[in-house]
């Protein structure tokens, strides 16, 4: 009989917590998402559904079951023209990688010694404590999420879905790459691939990394708008334009886990930006670096982080009903024209500083050496910022760009236009 | 229609100052709009526990009712202008010889399809005695398409349910009757 070591139980348990609290947090968020949206609007949102059976509303908290149970019980239909195979899969593929994301994700700091033999105190939140590639396996499961959604838009054989995975695969494409740039100062300046180190690194020094790499935070944040698909750049999915893209043919169970894994890419991108950023359970003055942690500093830590992650998680929501969607080449000239060379910008002014800081604190005091480490990077920030916006063009493109043609009314247009 | 139509005038923004091309600073100004409205009141109101507030009954088209006189009996004379008015021929009357001597007709059955109503208020600006009037009501809801065909007997029942509230409009509309 094959009897799991407790290392595994102890693993298997971490796993039965985290998908747990994450699929209850998911379904919770779309309430959320409803109420701020309501709120927003200067509604009220959804808020009759409590207990069932009873008067009890408690604030509508019981929508997420209410919801969850009526997109359940609805037929699970599969058109007769669809590629059956990739239909099903698609959705299950994009589940299991947004979840599996989490392996490497710290959901929290580290628990107190349990004493339990066979267990190494103190124990990690974190799925997988050991792997040292944290930041690639995020970044290749992220991309395997992709695959959900073209396969979903491929296999739906419906033109809609078909844009929708189309408009995916080249905005998800566009946006790894300003993602990684973000990334890659917080890697150098930290000099891990794990997040419980990164984290630990901005607990150290008390300085989190949206002070140090301010350039760095905002490629990051807008590419991970982008890679969570949510508005300003929601383009795979665009209700009023594609019928719901990649997720138009399904119903459903189906399109709930479509939905779920959605939810749980804002999920992961708010993790990443908090970790990554604002220093994950770090407070100052009330969560420090110290080794020694006891059961309340645990939960402290977990706390802080949490309330992290719900605040980017809101600021997602508000964003989404500030801004209006881009168009696609709009889109994708930020993407390239604008991100990409903030990103490497940022990732240079880094490794330079990174580069020289060992010369600096052997050769000058502690204060200029912040001054120079910190200015640099805010100096870039504001240069880079100038520029992108002198640069930008000052007349709002929405005007169809006329090529010269036979009448002599488009060439005037061209003529007026250039 | 093509861009390049003749008929088609351009025309053009004008040009982004440089706060507007550094983006943040306009994007600030949208999410503090939005938060904003977050925490400002709201303007929809807890349906069935709480009521909307009518702006102005007098204006208001709701339900309909049928008025009665100081005797109590219906104010209807039967004359038809409200159901030849109606636009949606929602209004079935019955006329019958009055048993009354200060008019000659009466409606011996009187009845309006609520579901058909597109409460225009035609029917009110057509009735020479104000015996049919728009209420405020404004939730009207049945089991049934029966249900909601209202006869003459409801009508007066609307009347009296809203007599207190809503006193008859031309009075304050400056009518004489």
């Amino acid at each position: 009989m094959l009897i799991p070591s407790i290392t595994t139980l102890a693993a298997l348990i971490k796993i039965g917590l985290l998908v747990g609290g994450l699929m209850t947090a998911a379904a919770y968020f779309v309430l959320l998402e409803r109420w701020i949206a309501a709120w927003v609007q200067d509604r009220r949102g959804p808020n009759r559904v409590g207990i069932p059976l009873t008067n009890i509303r408690l604030f509508g908290l019981g929508q997420p079951f209410a919801d969850g149970l009526k997109i359940i019980l609805k037929e699970d239909f599969t058109p007769r023209h669809v590629d059956r195979v990739l239909y099903t899969a698609a959705p299950l593929l994009i589940l299991a990688a947004s979840l599996a994301i989490f392996a490497a994700i710290p959901f929290g700091s580290v628990l107190p010694p349990l004493g339990i033999p066979g267990l190494p105190d103190p124990i990690s939140l974190l799925v997988a404590p050991s792997l040292d590639v944290g930041v690639l396996w995020v970044f290749a499961l992220s991309s395997i999420a992709v695959y959900g959604v073209l396969l979903g838009g491929w296999a739906s054989n419906n033109k809609y879905g078909f844009l929708g995975g189309l408009r995916s695969s080249a905005q998800l494409v566009a946006y790894e790459i300003p993602l990684g740039l973000g990334l890659l100062g917080v890697v150098l300046s930290s000099g891990s691939l794990k997040l419980d180190v990164i984290i630990h690194a901005q607990a150290t020094t008390g300085i989190w990394n949206v002070v140090a790499q301010p350039l760095g935070f905002l490629v990051f944040v807008i590419a991970s708008f982008a890679e969570a698909a949510r508005l300003p750049f929601d383009l795979p999915e665009a209700e009023q334009e594609l019928v719901g893209g990649y997720h138009t043919e399904y119903s459903g169970i189906r399109l709930l886990l479509f939905l779920v894994a959605e939810f749980l890419h804002m999920i992961t991108a708010s993790f990443l930006i908090v970790i990554l950023f604002f220093g994950g359970w770090h407070l100052w003055g009330v969560t420090g670096a110290g080794s020694e942690i006891t059961w309340i500093g645990a939960i402290v830590r977990f706390g802080i982080f949490s309330l992290k992650v719900f605040s980017v998680i809101v600021f997602f929501m508000l964003v989404r009903w500030s801004w209006p969607r881009f168009r696609f080449d709009q889109l994708m000239n930020l993407a390239w024209k604008v991100m990409l060379p903030l990103g490497l910008a940022n990732l240079v002014v880094i490794a330079t500083v990174e580069e020289f800081r060992p010369q600096l604190t052997g050769s000058l005091g502690e204060p200029f050496v912040s001054l120079v480490t910190l200015g640099a990077p805010w100096a870039t920030f504001f240069l880079c910022w100038i520029t992108a916006g002198l640069l930008s063009s000052s007349k709002p493109d929405n005007r169809p760009i006329l090529t010269a043609g036979p009448l002599d009314i488009e060439q005037e247009l061209v003529r007026g236009r250039r | 229609m093509k861009p390049t139509d003749p008929h088609v005038t351009w025309i053009d923004d004008k040009p982004l100052g440089l706060m507007e091309r550094l983006y943040l600073p306009l994007f600030m100004q949208g999410l503090s709009t939005t938060a904003r409205h977050m925490i400002s009141p709201k303007v929809t109101v807890h349906f069935p526990e709480e009521r909307p507030t009518v702006g102005n009954p007098l204006i208001y088209r709701g339900v309909h009712r049928l008025n009665r006189d100081d005797d109590g009996r219906v104010k209807c004379v039967a004359c038809f202008l409200c159901a030849t008015a109606c636009p949606a021929h929602c209004i079935d009357i019955v006329a019958a010889e009055s048993p009354w001597s200060d008019r000659e007709k009466y409606p011996e059955s009187f009845s309006i399809d609520e579901l058909r109503c597109i409460f225009c208020g035609m029917c009110e600006e057509a009735c020479p005695v104000d015996a049919i009037e728009l209420t405020s009501l404004l939730d009207l809801t049945g089991k049934s398409r029966e249900e909601m065909i209202f006869d003459k007997e409801k009508l007066l029942s609307v009347y009296d349910m809203t007599k207190d509230s809503e006193p008859m409009k031309s009075a304050s509309l400056g009518g004489t009757l």
